[in-house]
């Protein structure tokens, strides 16, 4: 379970080089779809969207070469641009870790053999196959709009609500609960880590006396630290790329006052209302540069805090 | 033995403080789906006037009324929708089996390099590809088809589909393979009779991922449909919230609960699959 996203080698390894021809030919013929995908769909416009990145280009008249034109102003002269790298860190730093912290909470309450697990795994776990909807999103919007379901409720004791939506100082933090709520799929990662902890360690750690306080601080936490490791990471490549309820939330605008302005939306904007498509293919590249750099970032941090165990 | 946990014996009668906790944040987690659920089912005057979830009187004309309220029906929303995922998700399984395979089983040059790639093809920001595909499409004249959004699904471009497979299919005995390559069986043989039907528990998970990410699939469809008789249901939901007028919001409810429904089917009837998904594979919903 711990190296999930490093693949097993299992499969002994072949000593040199010894593919025969008829090999390589069976392997590549198998392969064919996916590499023609990977070239086409995708190692192709990687290239190209660098190549954009340095151009001036609409669509209707051929690319025109700008250098380093695009990056330049979006760097120090786009005070939209700087607006939604604020918002989408805000997003990513509050979103993430509340969102792994809640899942964790819970997991570690279900793991104590709980009766009805499946029902509560399987209920907690339901946000997060509809959380990324268009339907939910409309949801939201609802529920903190003036007259929603959470002024309703706050009503019954006696407070005023505001537009929780409408409001530059309130609607990021709409999405941050949004994305909070969908809590499920890192509580099963959990759940299914927190099972992998040898029960025998427990039974030692009860012989010598150790509390459950203890037990949690030196067992369990050390033992899921990869798993927690696992789950930061591809979250907060996902969080960095969130789109949809900002879109719908905002209309596609990123109001009120910028405040929703989500990078992956002002992508979108810049793309395709203004179709100013080089400027967006230099937003997309400062977007994976921001996500090689922390993803590097946390492997390089993991040393100090992931505890890889060679007990198996 | 003498320090064993009692488990069974004393920590149940104590447990309903826990039970108590778990049901309270359940209900407070899916209130708003109660919400919108029942708001659908309100009169249009009674939704922002209680948010209670018993409606005074039980009526179903916000159905009836939002499946209509575009200058298209809904039907047409749905049909499209559904030939999409569809067929996407015939593509993802048949070449995410077919790419698993590969790297799980065969022996060929440079395997470990493509591999290393598609692994890094799954941290890989959208963005990047936004918009070269957009003017590539552009250029084969496919906006306004199905056709960006289906044909990338038969080349195994979701990374996630094919680390699935080949997860999966590294655990299906290799005696199984070699006994039939005594028996005269070549490679696509051992695919097809072999791999592949052993591999269902994979492929059924590919399939109920790929429905879910495809049927909530927003960003694409908006980028490559905008005729109405194109428009899937997520788009015409937009559609809906921004030509709304305050008399409305029943409706909205309406189609929305109305397009959670496919999901929730899979939810009850693939809870297995999924969860089993996740926990091998270690990748999110």
């Amino acid at each position: 379970m711990q190296s999930t996203l490093t693949a097993r080698t299992d499969q002994p390894v072949k000593s040199g080089r010894k593919f025969t021809l008829r090999q390589d030919l069976t392997g590549y013929i198998f392969l064919l779809p996916w590499l023609i995908g990977f070239v086409v769909f995708t190692l192709g416009p990687i290239l190209a969207s660098l190549y954009l990145s340095f151009t001036n280009y609409d669509l209707m008249t051929m690319p025109e070469w700008v250098g380093i034109f695009n990056y330049n102003r979006l760097l120090t002269r786009d005070a939209r641009f700087a607006q939604s790298m604020s918002v989408t860190f805000t997003f990513v730093v509050t979103s993430v870790p509340l969102q792994l912290i809640v899942a964790l909470g819970i997991a570690l309450v279900l793991n104590r053999g709980i009766r009805g697990l499946p029902w509560y795994r399987a209920l907690f776990y339901l946000p997060s196959l509809l959380g990324g909807s268009v339907a939910i999103a409309i949801l939201w919007r609802q529920v903190f709009g003036n007259d929603g379901l959470l002024n309703q409720i706050l009503l019954i004791f006696g407070i005023e609500g505001q537009s929780w939506i409408g409001s530059p100082d309130t609607a990021l933090s709409t999405l941050i609960v949004l994305r909070v709520w969908q809590f499920g799929s890192p509580m099963v990662i959990f759940l299914a880590g927190l099972k992998q902890v040898p029960q025998s360690l427990y039974e030692a750690a009860n012989i010598d006396g150790a509390n459950s306080v203890q037990q949690f601080f030196k067992i369990t936490l050390p033992l899921i630290t990869p798993i927690f490791f696992f789950n930061l990471v591809l979250q907060m490549i996902s969080a960095f790329q969130a789109f949809t309820p900002a879109y719908i939330i905002s209309d596609g605008t990123g109001a009120p006052a910028d405040s929703t302005l989500f990078y992956s939306l002002y992508i979108y904007i810049q793309g395709f209302r203004y179709f100013r498509m080089g400027y967006a293919a230099a937003m997309a590249w400062i977007m994976l540069i921001v996500i090689v750099f922390f993803t590097i970032l946390n492997f390089g941090l993991s040393r100090f805090w992931v505890f890889y165990g060679d007990e198996d | 033995m003498t320090v064993q946990r009692n488990r069974s014996l004393s920590l149940i009668p104590k447990r309903w403080p826990i039970h108590l906790m778990l049901i309270l944040a359940t209900v407070i987690m899916l209130y708003p789906l109660l919400w919108m659920v029942s708001s659908s089912l309100k009169p249009e005057t009674e939704i922002f006037e209680s948010s209670g979830l018993i409606p005074s009187q039980l009526t179903f004309s916000n159905y009836v009324n939002g499946w209509t309220a575009l200058q298209t029906p809904f039907t047409r929303f749905y049909i499209n929708s559904f030939i999409i995922v569809i067929v996407s998700v015939i593509g993802n399984v048949l070449t995410s089996s077919l790419t698993g395979y590969a790297f799980a089983r065969l022996e060929f040059r440079f395997k470990r390099i493509w591999f290393s790639l598609m692994l890094m093809t799954l941290m890989l920001p959208f963005h990047v590809t936004l918009v070269p595909r957009y003017i590539m499409f552009n250029e084969l004249d496919w906006i306004n088809t199905f056709l960006p959004l289906v044909v990338p699904s038969f080349m195994a471009t979701q990374a996630f589909f094919v680390f699935l497979n080949v997860q999966f299919i590294r655990g299906i005995p290799r005696d199984l393979d070699e006994a039939a390559a005594v028996d005269g069986a070549n490679k696509w043989d051992i695919f097809r009779r072999i791999i592949f039907p052993l591999s269902m528990p994979a492929l059924i998970t590919t399939a109920i991922f790929s429905f879910i990410w495809t049927w909530n699939d927003f960003l694409s469809q908006l980028l490559y449909l905008n005729k109405t008789e194109l428009l899937t249901v997520p788009l015409a939901l937009r559609q809906f919230v921004s030509a709304m007028d305050q008399s409305s919001f029943g409706q909205l409810f309406a189609m929305s609960t109305l397009a959670q429904i496919p999901i929730l089917l899979f939810f009850v009837f693939g809870q297995k699959y999924i969860v089993e998904g996740i926990a091998t594979t270690g990748f999110k919903g």
